[in-house]
């Protein structure tokens, strides 16, 4: 198997909220090998974001903080390196795209101004090496005349030239892994097909591992290797995209499937989950998903799931696949 | 097919006109809707689909005579909806309401459920409180709630709930259209399915005809029985929903659906930019600066939608690749 570049372990970071601590991430584990895309895949609330946030150590203290877990980059436990250290390493080394490019970049400085900040901060360019290099980064991702737009503020922009203008900035000090949080979400669905062109040239040339936020399917199975599946801050199922979508183990993951929408399939009803997603301050007893699942066992409302490995490199949170057993018994 | 249209409209135009300079000059004007014409007959959703600016919302509200419209017939039921005073559109829409796309904007913070959901009844005349109570009652429980939630505020909900009292809201004086504008493009998958579902059994159990306005194609297929693709303020392309996904003829529809993540057959047809300034339309054919498939007369004569007959009826499309 390829090397981990990034490693997570058991990763909680909690909210304090005067309503009480709300578990946003709760115990999540995944590697991240070398020049692979892991898309981390889950709805609204499920804590990708945060997820993300954390890697990066830009999680707002307070009211959050990461209480338990480590995250290894390199070998190197971020959250045991110094802030100095780690802003070496974050927007250099470890990149992120945010899904709302409208209000990831300044407004008051040039689409070119933004991208020299970083490359001079980083690897030491003076102004006009900088300037050279934002150019040659924003007509690889695709602007129509990156001499031109160098100079455009970001209102001067489309929606989808900030995205990628976004993407142009990420990639400037050539990362060694990038974090990409919902790139396509926020864009039209012709602009999204662009997007994604862009992510899988770039993915060539730049030899990078991708993070890849995202709650569309669709999209997963256009641009993954591996998929995790997460749901209301814990894991529920981690494996190889064909494998996960061709043969979804978890009944959540099994659950979001067969609900899509899907232009292959007549006009009527579509199968639904029942129920929303559980409170993150007083989330349910036992499998966070048993309240909504439709082969809930007794077990289930009692017992944290355990991690079942169902086939090579594709392991489920769920008591299903583990005989009904409780830990004791295993 | 004559007499059961519910809903006509005729070569429909919503511009805004931009000024500008010492005088306020007419500079030109942004035509978000120009010249649009379809139909939706009793009891049929008709999805409209488009990308963002494409008018698509414009359309939707100047139906309502949300937007005054700038040229055109709306014809309900044998009327026109343009020349109705105000008085008479008030009682217009008690019969063609809306949804919105975000259920936290249109709901009073201020006001309970139920006050939101009765607003309408005591507008249109119900003014006995405990009539209003039970109707408000019933019609959340119809949409999937409690009755109890009647004396809850906005905020208690989740979006997939707000979504719901929106709904509720909207049917509560019996509408015989209800116009959807993006109703579940803000919410979870596995909540999208849910409102999805519960709209298509009300229209069985009321009757309801939607205009069901979207920008993904996936869901449009769900709910639709006819598709209109609107690019650029004009329709390009409308026929019965089956004909849409097997067998698209205008170069615009085939790249949404080749565009569509995961779901697609063929090669994905990547357009090259962006949908241009409405302000300023090309010339000729809307869309020929992208079009993968474009023609010299393209740049020169705007096309008209014609109808070039499909296997399952009338398929509309406005491309000069299908003029007989």
């Amino acid at each position: 198997m390829e090397k981990a570049i990034l490693t997570i372990r058991n990763l909680k970071t909690y909210f304090f909220t005067r309503r009480g601590t709300v578990r946003a991430v709760d115990g999540v584990d995944f590697d991240l090998l070398k020049g692979e895309c892991l898309c981390l895949v889950g709805e609204s609330g499920c804590g990708k974001t945060v997820t993300a946030l954390s890697i990066l150590g830009l999680i707002d203290t307070p009211p959050g903080r990461i209480v338990d877990g480590e995250i290894y980059y390199n070998n190197v436990n971020l959250l045991e390196c110094s802030p100095e250290q780690v802003r070496r390493i974050r927007g250099k080394e470890i990149a992120m795209i945010f899904q709302d490019a409208q209000s990831a970049l300044n407004p008051v400085f040039t689409i070119g101004d933004q991208i020299a900040e970083q490359v001079k901060l980083h690897l030491g360019l003076n102004g006009g090496e900088a300037r050279e290099r934002a150019v040659g980064l924003l007509g690889e991702v695709g602007i129509p005349s990156p001499e031109k737009e160098v100079d455009y503020y970001p209102h001067q922009l489309s929606g989808g030239m900030k995205q990628r203008a976004m993407i142009a900035m990420s990639l400037s000090c050539d990362p060694q892994v990038l974090i990409a949080d919902e790139p396509t979400t926020a864009v039209d669905v012709t602009i999204k097909a662009q997007i994604l062109d862009v992510f899988q040239r770039l993915r060539e040339t730049h030899q990078m591992s991708l993070l890849f936020i995202t709650h569309e399917l669709g999209v997963v199975s256009e641009i993954g290797d591996r998929m995790v599946v997460m749901y209301a801050g814990r894991l529920a199922e981690t494996a190889t995209v064909t494998e996960l979508l061709g043969n979804p183990k978890h009944p959540y993951t099994a659950g979001l499937i067969r609900c899509l929408p899907d232009i292959t399939k007549a006009r009527g009803r579509l199968e639904s989950i029942p129920g929303t997603v559980p409170s993150l301050i007083d989330p349910p007893s036992g499998c966070l998903f048993h309240p909504r699942c439709d082969q809930a066992m007794a077990i289930c409302s009692q017992e944290k799931p355990p991690l079942v490995t169902v086939n090579k490199g594709h392991s489920v949170f769920c008591h299903l696949y583990n005989g009904g057993k409780s830990h004791g018994e295993q | 097919m004559v007499n059961n249209k519910l809903l006509e409209v005729k070569d429909l135009k919503k511009y805004y006109p931009v000024t500008g300079g010492l005088l306020a000059r007419h500079l030109g004007d942004v035509r978000a809707v120009d010249g649009v014409s379809f139909y939706i007959k009793e009891g049929e959703a008709l999805g409209l689909v488009g990308e963002s600016g494409c008018g698509k919302s414009t359309l939707g509200r100047t139906i309502l005579r949300l937007e005054e419209p700038t040229h055109g017939e709306i014809i309900y039921r044998g009327m026109d909806i343009t020349k109705l005073d105000k008085k008479e559109l008030r009682g217009l829409r008690k019969e063609i309401q809306i949804i919105f796309q975000d259920p936290q904007s249109f709901l009073d913070p201020r006001m309970t459920v139920g006050q939101s959901v009765g607003e309408a009844l005591l507008i249109h005349g119900m003014k006995d409180e405990r009539e209003r109570a039970r109707r408000v009652t019933e019609i959340l429980e119809r949409v999937g709630l409690e009755g109890q939630h009647a004396l809850r505020y906005p905020h208690e909900f989740s979006s997939g709930q707000r979504q719901r009292i929106g709904i509720g809201r909207a049917l509560i004086l019996d509408p015989k259209l209800i116009i959807a504008d993006e109703p579940v493009s803000a919410l979870d998958v596995s909540i999208q399915a849910q409102i999805l579902n519960l709209m298509l059994d009300l229209q069985e159990e009321f009757g309801l005809a939607y205009l069901f306005i979207a920008h993904d194609l996936s869901v449009i297929r769900q709910v639709s029985q006819r598709v209109a693709v609107m690019y650029l303020g004009k329709i390009v392309e409308l026929a019965e929903r089956g004909e849409i996904f097997e067998n698209a003829l205008h170069p615009y529809t085939e790249a949404l659906l080749s565009a569509i993540p995961g779901r697609r057959k063929g090669p994905r047809i990547l357009l090259p930019g962006s949908v241009p300034s409405p302000l300023n339309p090309p010339a000729g054919c809307r869309f020929h600066p992208r079009c993968h498939r474009v023609l010299p007369i393209c740049h020169e004569e705007e096309p008209q939608l014609e109808n070039v007959g499909g296997e399952h009826g009338e398929h509309l499309v406005a491309c000069h690749l299908y003029r007989v």
